[in-house]
């Protein structure tokens, strides 16, 4: 039952995929963006950057997604009205779910990226500039492979959350992997058997990635010695 | 901005509050009780007991709460010797699926946050309990199990967190919760900002209110904690 609709499973498990990619590449840049607002010298950057984390983290993303699928779209309209009478766009559903997605998590990876540049201790940066580097070059040399160490593992965290988040979007009426087994669980009559191929390709993007990434973090922590008690 | 329509209905997001919140503390008490007893087994040294806790919590973790909403709502009525059992008076609502789901879901992040706190006790308060002679469950009792739960409490504040969150996904299988009456409100009135704005300042509010209660909390129960030792 389930092998005729495999074609289009696998589809829906790269639709959910591709969206999960591009929303992480939002996230990182709010994050990085958040992150260092917090960090600002100047009173209102630390504010709005503050405001942003705070609040975003505090709504649920359903609610958030819904808000800007159906706002943004009015309010985009609204905008066409007033510069083009007569005409109307619809917002892309997969365009709203990446901005959703990438701006919920920007806002917790935010917190994940502040907490790791104050993790690298301030020596390494001064031992860096003194050896006469530009700040750009202590950027790309020091502090930025530093936090990436300290900001892996709460980041691999923040990926798988993401991931199963991104299952709301077939609420939005995006052919994602859950929109797509409930076609198929419509057409059967059998939801038990395709809800649970879905949750079994959630799972399997989930054992890759834990195995992926924890690779990556043995790298990344070359050189330190663990704690063991 | 048109604020009347929300104000006119008022009394229909009291009812949506009404219905997060039950959801909310129906679901964190089943999973939370649950979870206790799946703690101690995913500690165990018997691989029987540890084992079918971690394979049971890794499945939940790793797939999204929709799948398993779904799974519960729409799946499990798929077989005809479900439809005509005594559980399908529960299963048949949707409040009683939502519940469930999500007892089931927090009951994994639970039971592994407090096989967390367990593993990291101090060996010694154990020893101590063993030199006094305390058979294992009054070690259980009166040692580990309030260790645990203290150390868990700045854990299990961003757990209650997640779950409200997902309260929000019963508004899918039809209940009316904050954002079920949030998204009537725009189909209605095509309100789009007023209505999931509203919706969003209440998750807030509550975001907020549970952060304080938990921070009151650790101030109680984590004072012995922070003296140093």
């Amino acid at each position: 039952m389930v092998s005729a609709y495999l074609p289009s499973l696998l589809a829906g498990a790269l639709t959910t995929l591709c969206l999960a990619l591009s929303s992480l590449a939002i996230a990182i840049v709010l994050g990085l963006a958040g992150a260092s607002g917090r960090l600002s010298r100047r009173p209102a950057v630390r504010a709005i950057a503050t405001a942003y984390t705070t609040i975003v983290r505090g709504v649920p993303d359903l609610v958030l997604m819904l808000l800007i699928f159906y706002g943004g779209q009015r309010l985009i309209n609204f905008a066409i009205e007033k510069l083009a009478p007569g005409h109307y766009v619809d917002v892309n559903p997969f365009a709203a779910g990446i901005a959703t997605i990438g701006f919920v998590y920007g806002a917790y990876l935010g917190e994940t990226f502040r907490g790791a540049f104050l993790a690298i201790p301030a020596g390494q940066a001064e031992a860096a500039l003194a050896c006469g580097m530009s700040t750009l070059q202590v950027l790309r040399r020091v502090t930025g492979p530093l936090m990436l160490r300290h900001a892996l593992p709460a980041l691999s965290n923040n990926w798988l959350v993401m991931l199963k988040s991104t299952a709301i979007v077939s609420v939005i009426g995006l052919p994602d992997l859950m929109q797509r087994a409930g076609l198929a669980a419509g057409a059967t009559r059998e939801p038990f058997v395709f809800y649970i191929a879905a949750g079994g390709v959630y799972l399997v993007i989930t054992v890759i990635s834990e195995t992926l990434l924890q690779a990556w973090q043995r790298r990344l922590r070359v050189g330190t010695r663990e704690v063991r008690l | 901005m048109n604020g009347q329509p929300i104000l006119d209905n008022a009394w229909l997001f009291a009812h949506g509050l009404a219905t997060t919140l039950g959801l909310l503390s129906a679901s964190l008490l089943a999973g939370g009780a649950l979870a206790v007893p799946m703690a101690v087994a995913r500690t165990s040294r018997h691989w029987w007991m540890a084992r079918p806790v971690w394979l049971f919590t890794y499945a939940i973790r790793g797939t999204p709460l929709l799948v398993q909403l779904y799974l519960l709502y729409y799946g499990v009525a798929q077989f005809e010797a479900v439809r005509n059992s005594v559980a399908w008076v529960a299963l048949r609502s949707a409040w009683f699926c939502a519940a469930l789901a999500m007892a089931i879901n927090t009951c994994a992040y639970t039971t592994e946050m407090l096989a967390g706190a367990i593993r990291s006790l101090p060996y010694g308060e154990l020893e101590a309990a063993d030199a006094l002679g305390m058979s294992a469950w009054q070690r259980l009792r009166r040692i580990v199990l309030p260790l645990a739960f203290r150390r868990s409490i700045p854990a299990y504040s961003n757990e209650t967190v997640m779950m409200l969150h997902g309260t929000s996904l019963a508004s899918v299988v039809t209940l009316v919760d904050v954002t079920g009456v949030a998204r009537d409100i725009n189909s209605r009135f095509y309100l789009p900002f007023e209505a999931f704005l509203t919706a969003a300042a209440l998750y807030l509010a509550l975001t907020f209110a549970l952060v304080a209660a938990f921070r009151q909390a650790e101030r109680r129960w984590l004072a012995p904690l922070r003296r140093g030792n």
